[in-house]
């Protein structure tokens, strides 16, 4: 099971209370930005385009994702991620950076 | 009895205020979408408990919401505006050319015949339309790769494609203004796009009279007689008789020209209806005195009406799309201000009190008579 904790607008917009619980199964691939991602919006299709570029599929400029303490917003999309997230045991955090008002 | 529906956006939400058609007690549902910038809600006139809003952060982006029953429940549409082929360049603020980008919606138009058939004008300046209901939005290119496209420069707000007026004797005659371009028309349902800014003349761009450039803030029209248009300009308030082909001046009397909203009393289509600002550097009303301005001669000689409008110290804006009437009689008229009051005239102006006082910025103000 993967972990995604998303920000409380997408939260409401996705209908969803907490954290998202992915299926293992519903990753296509090696567990990576992309393919987390892909499984989360294929889940919830209403957040097609709130977090990546409906069409570059490159993230929304105000958003970060964090693992593990670490902001890996800027490693490639396509680079695994850590095995703890993986194996369920570190969430993958969609983070609304602190801007505007 | 009928009643009206009020759809406010606002910075930080959407509210839907209701009444009868006494129009004195009022109720207040919402904040809807908390949180977000609601640009625009606007009710299909064929089928009015379907509603479209545009909903928008900028950490997410834009989302489309609809209703079919009148604003009690909603569900996410389609929110992928993608415009046809290589979308090209405009003129950015600095004099270079910059890529089309999609931003956001600033206005959804619904058909005035069929309830899934919506238009939206969005940011980067562009029209698109959706004919299920937003599921999907499919761009009319014709405007946006018109010739003068490249010189299309953003305002101040950016680069909005903001009104869009749908001819209700001419099926496949509308309008749509852009800042800052300036309004075109299209006579066959979109395909292809006129300029029809003859006659405006704006200072603050090399060429007063160009072609395109004018900072056109709003349009609006009669449907008893759509081909007269009128227009609040950055400055400059004007009228056209012929379906824009020509503009002419009818600030008249006003104490400053400059301002956002224009609208049209809902059964006299010589009443008209703006509120004046201060100046484009000072976006608030002349002296501090919040004062709608209606000319019942189609322009020039203007009334002030003040009664229940704060006369002192009140620095609101009243936004572009801020201001709407009903179509009860007396026409009711709306407006809602940067300082989140939504003032209602239940008497076609000369009487205004506050229906809430204390929301987030008001954005647009949309008004739905119901049977």
């Amino acid at each position: 099971m993967i972990h995604v904790v998303l920000p409380p607008h997408l939260r409401v917009l996705a209908r969803v209370d907490g954290d998202v619980e992915l299926p293992t199964e519903a990753i296509e691939g090696p567990v990576t930005q992309r393919t987390v991602l892909d499984a989360l919006e294929s889940r919830y299709p209403v957040l097609r385009g709130t977090i990546r570029d409906h069409v570059t599929q490159q993230r929304r400029a105000f958003l970060r994702y964090f693992v593990c303490g670490q902001d890996i917003s800027h490693d490639p999309p396509d680079a695994p991620l850590p095995d703890a997230v993986a194996r369920g045991e570190e969430p993958f955090y969609v983070i609304g950076a602190i801007a505007g008002g | 009895m009928s009643g009206v529906r009020v759809l406010v956006g606002t910075k930080k939400g959407a509210f839907i205020l209701t009444s009868d058609g006494k129009r004195d007690q009022w109720d207040v549902s919402g904040p809807h979408f908390p949180g977000w910038e609601i640009y625009h809600m606007k009710g299909s006139p064929v089928s009015p408990d379907r509603l479209y809003a545009s909903q928008s952060t900028g950490w997410h982006g834009q989302v489309v919401q609809r209703s079919d029953d009148g604003g009690k429940t909603w569900e996410a549409v389609g929110n992928k505006f993608v415009y046809d082929g290589v979308p090209g360049t405009h003129q950015w603020y600095d004099g270079t050319q910059h890529p089309w980008e999609f931003k956001r919606v600033w206005h959804l138009e619904p058909s005035l015949t069929d309830p899934d058939t919506v238009y939206a004008g969005v940011e980067d300046a562009a029209l698109f339309r959706s004919t299920d209901a937003g599921q999907s939005w499919h761009e009319l290119s014709g405007l946006r790769e018109h010739p003068s496209g490249a010189k299309w420069q953003p305002g101040a707000g950016g680069m909005c494609l903001h009104s869009i007026l749908l001819d209700p004797s001419h099926p496949e005659r509308m309008y749509i203004a852009i800042s800052a371009a300036g309004a075109f028309r299209s006579d066959d349902g979109g395909r292809t796009w006129t300029p029809i800014n003859r006659g405006l003349r704006s200072e603050f761009i090399p060429d007063p009279t160009a072609e395109v450039g004018h900072c056109v803030h709003h349009i609006a029209m009669h449907p008893a007689r759509p081909d007269v248009l009128f227009m609040q300009k950055h400055w400059d308030v004007m009228r056209s008789d012929d379906a824009g082909e020509s503009w002419h001046e009818i600030s008249g009397n006003l104490p400053t020209d400059f301002g956002f909203p224009i609208d049209v009393h809902a059964h006299e289509p010589d009443t008209l209806y703006v509120v004046p600002i201060k100046s484009d550097s000072e976006h608030f009303p002349p002296e501090g005195k919040l004062r709608v301005y209606r000319s019942r001669t189609g322009g020039n000689e203007w009334e002030a009406l003040t009664r229940g409008l704060p006369q002192s110290d009140c620095y609101v804006n009243v936004l572009r799309d801020a201001m709407s009437v009903d179509q009860l009689d007396p026409c009711g008229v709306y407006f809602g201000t940067t300082g989140g009051q939504v003032y209602s005239s239940a008497d076609a102006g000369d009487n205004w009190a506050p229906i809430v006082r204390d929301l987030p910025a008001v954005l647009s103000v949309e008004v739905q008579t119901l049977p």
